[in-house]
């Protein structure tokens, strides 16, 4: 074969207090993908190189980072795809823990707030009320797709760049919350929390999320954008806030 | 000494894929205090990897589907050598776990009539695999991980490694971990311990399975006296990707196969015809796995040294929607459209048949206190897994074994005493690499080790290949015990670290392994020998066991119970043959 000149690969190497790129050349191989590189320089030439990732086949989403700026899972970015020089850092939206791993610990709360899936007492128990065609769960498998790389929120700028974590669930869990509000079985009136603290109202539709989504789910287009209609309905439609003003509720 | 916190807990959970989370929400709606310890971040585990579908006799696209039939298929794909028990619990309560699922919000793809749909699987005599397109595992996983974290009395420790466990005149006591993030240590008490810790494909270079399935379950239950079996069964998955190189070893699902995929090799030929003419494709992977390795010897492999995998006979629409995730694999990593190319394909290592030897009914191993639940368990599989059949095998022990080990910590309401000074041993050895800047760097142990077992147990062994193997095993075990991180010696994140610590694991397993081949000298399921290339009678009811006898690994050959009359008429019964109707 062929040989191809060696990738240089800068590298994030630091913490919380700071740090610095510190290039790596890799020898190329074939079918290589960023984390291969990355895993070479560890083995090889900096054992102590901190990356996670677990599958190394895109389905866990661990290997989440920025290559060339751009979100990306390592493990689904073919180094063919890049020139010979490749700079992957952290995700910028979640504090560095060490190199390349951030402390994603936040989604986590997130996703403890959002009840539950939970279906009426009355389909519960009912055998019957489970039949449902595909038609019926197709608009739920789509965001059953998600993989928690997190890379949607690494990219949504109300999270990165306004850092309002606190007024906004980010993608993800807009994503989390339709996929409960499309089951045809989910009993319960998400809209009250969308209104609230997941603040769907924050995101102004810059389609960013869905750039980077490797499951290519359309976050913006199904998730978000039908989440913002249903709570405006509720909220916002004039002629129901008549009709709820006239009902005394 | 070194300082670690201490955290008392009734029952403690080791992993969080489909067994660990299983189990966990069983213990705490039998009323324990859980607390799960995993060692990436929750809902990463390798069962997120899980393609094809969960396998349940519910009969929803062959109404003449029984629990009897899934029992049957279950027990002649394991070559008998199953635990009879543990498949007939396995087979019976499928179904009912499958249904739970779906009630607590798992969405499947579904049958005209509107129920769960069932794909067809390599040698289950029915559709029987519940599934979502070719990401069932996710599924699965996610389902359980909502509901995990809404459940009272629940703490998920994430990305903390156990190093050790602690047992005290044969009862569980405890275990020894660190947290990756900040390196700091943490003493577990516990009045119950369950391992859900998967299997330990990582000890070969080529295979399927995530960076954390290095066996530290199966290799801390034989310190703490815990009884292995079936170690020598260790499942090549047939069709892994060959191509380009760095993806080599990356799982294409079965499902391909389901769904109509045809094998062939490089002639066009259709060549299951040669090895299993009645289920061609859909044969036991066994079979299949040997079938491609047998056509790539006799020179008609693909120019990757694999076979062709097609499904494009299939409508394009079709494919994408039942294997999105193969599709976009292929696409991305290849370059290949599956829709209008074959895939490439060959062996990999996917499933550890053997594991922990557990009670059928409460995964009780033998050390009191200590439980075990899925891949880590040894039984229900026998010498070869039916796809399909892991998935189930999590919810049904899952649930099983949280239970007993919430009624144990109920039963035993006061935690075994763990010893000061066996608290500083595990200290002293989990911490030794940090004192070894120039130890041995555990990135090439590993990799040596993964050659040993990728070259001397491969899929057909021998006796001076495995001797040898074990040989060099034993080798890289004394080495190991003077490895360090490499270089670095941080605590915070130091993959040099963990990397001396799975190693330890690794060399476990990989030795059980090895000392486990050595004595089964027959072929049967998973295990083909070239010097001894039929099944030996005198072995069909024998299972090898493994055990930590005065510091030396031992194992010895345990004869199995009989199967009941009534089961082994079950497993000799005809079934009626199912011929599908052909719609897309």
């Amino acid at each position: 074969m062929a040989s191809v000149s060696p990738l240089q690969l800068s590298v994030f190497r630091g913490d919380a207090e700071g740090g610095e790129m510190v290039t790596y050349s890799v020898p190329v191989r074939e079918g290589m993908v960023v984390l291969d590189a990355v895993l070479w320089a560890q083995a090889n030439l900096a054992p102590d190189l901190a990356v996670r990732w677990n599958c190394k086949a895109a389905k866990c989403g661990s290997c989440a980072a920025e290559v060339n700026g751009f979100p990306r899972l390592l493990c689904k970015s073919p180094v063919a795809d890049y020139g010979e020089e490749i700079s992957v850092r952290p995700m910028a939206a979640f504090p560095v823990v060490r190199d390349l791993v951030t402390d994603v610990s936040w989604n986590y709360e997130v996703n403890q707030r959002i009840a539950p899936f939970t279906p009426s007492e009355a389909d519960r128990d009912d055998p019957r009320a489970w039949r449902m065609q595909q038609v019926d769960v197709e608009r739920a498998i789509e965001f059953r797709k998600c993989i928690e790389c997190f890379l949607c929120q690494d990219v949504c700028h109300v999270l990165r760049n306004h850092g309002r974590k606190d007024a906004y669930f980010g993608p993800r869990f807009m994503v989390r919350m339709a996929s409960l509000e499309m089951h045809p079985k989910d009993s319960l009136d998400r809209r009250p929390q969308l209104k609230g603290e997941a603040g769907v109202g924050y995101c102004n539709i810059t389609k960013c999320c869905q750039e980077v989504c490797p499951e290519h789910i359309h976050i913006t287009d199904n998730a978000i954008i039908p989440l913002k209609e249903r709570m405006a309905d509720e909220y916002f439609d004039p002629v129901r806030s008549l009709l709820r003003r006239l009902g005394g509720r | 000494m070194e300082s670690y916190e201490t955290v008392d807990t009734a029952v403690l959970v080791l992993g969080a894929g489909g067994a660990g989370l299983r189990a966990a929400i069983a213990a705490a709606e039998s009323g324990a205090r859980v607390t799960v310890v995993c060692k990436s971040l929750l809902g990463k585990a390798h069962t997120v990897m899980a393609e094809g579908g969960m396998a349940a006799a519910l009969g929803n696209v062959a109404g003449q589907d029984s629990w009897e039939a899934h029992f049957a298929d279950t027990m002649k794909g394991g070559k008998l050598l199953n635990d009879w028990r543990m498949a007939e619990i396995h087979a019976r309560e499928a179904p009912e776990r499958v249904l739970e699922l779906e009630r607590w919000g798992a969405v499947f793809d579904r049958t005209h009539e509107g129920l769960i749909h069932q794909r067809p699987f390599g040698a289950h005599t029915y559709p029987r695999l519940a599934h979502i397109g070719d990401r069932t595992g996710l599924e699965l996983i996610r389902t359980l991980q909502d509901r995990l974290v809404h459940q009272a009395g629940i703490e998920v420790h994430m990305e903390v490694t156990v190093a050790s466990l602690f047992a005290q005149d044969g009862r569980i006591a405890g275990a020894l971990a660190y947290r990756r993030a900040d390196g700091g240590l943490v003493l577990y008490r516990a009045r119950a311990v369950l391992l859900a810790t998967g299997g330990a494909g990582r000890v070969y270079r080529v295979t399927s399975n995530s960076w954390e399935c290095t066996g530290d379950g199966t290799a801390l239950a034989y310190r703490a006296g815990a009884e292995l079996r079936d170690c020598e069964m260790v499942q090549f998955h047939p069709t892994g990707m060959v191509w380009p190189a760095g993806v080599r070893g990356i799982l294409v699902t079965e499902g391909v196969r389901g769904e109509g995929g045809l094998l062939r090799n490089k002639d066009g030929e259709r060549f299951m015809e040669r090895y299993d003419p009645d289920r061609m494709e859909l044969s036991s992977r066994d079979i299949v796995a040997r079938a491609i390795n047998s056509e790539v010897l006799a020179g008609r492999g693909s120019p990757h040294g694999g076979a062709y995998l097609d499904i494009s006979h299939r409508k394009p629409d079709y494919i994408k929607r039942k294997l999105p995730s193969m599709y976009e694999q292929f696409l991305k990593l290849a370059k290949v459209d599956i829709t209008k190319d074959p895939m490439e394909v060959a062996p990999t290592i996917h499933y550890y048949m053997g594991g922990v030897r557990v009670d059928p009914e409460t995964g009780a191993s033998s050390v009191a206190g200590l439980f075990a639940a899925g891949e880590v368990t040894g039984g229900l599989h026998g010498a070869n897994r039916l796809g399909g059949n892991s998935l189930t095998d999590l919810l049904v022990f899952g649930k099983r074994a949280g239970e007993a080990a919430a009624e144990y910590s109920r039963e035993h309401s006061r935690p075994a005493r763990i010893s000061k000074a066996e608290v500083g041993e595990a200290v002293e050895s989990l911490v030794g690499p940090l004192g070894r800047p120039h130890g041995e760097n555990p990135y090439r142990l590993q990799a040596e080790l993964q050659d040993v077992c990728s070259r001397h147990a491969p899929i057909i062994r021998s006796e001076s290949g495995l001797l040898e193997g074990l040989q060099q095993v034993l080798e890289l075990r004394e080495r190991a015990r003077s490895a360090g991180t490499g270089g670095p010696t941080g605590r915070a994140f130091n993959p040099g670290w963990h990397t001396a610590q799975d190693l330890g694991q690794m060399l476990v397993n990989a030795e059980a392994l090895f000392r486990s081949a050595l004595k089964r000298k027959e072929s049967r399921g998973a295990h083909a020998r070239s010097d001894y290339p039929n099944p030996d009678p005198a072995l069909a009811n024998v299972n090898f066991v493994v055990r930590e006898v005065e510091g030396a690994m031992s194992v010895r050959a345990l004869v199995r119970e009989q199967l009941p009359d009534a089961l082994l008429a079950v497993i000799n019964r005809s079934f009626e043959k199912y011929t599908p109707e052909e719609k897309e």
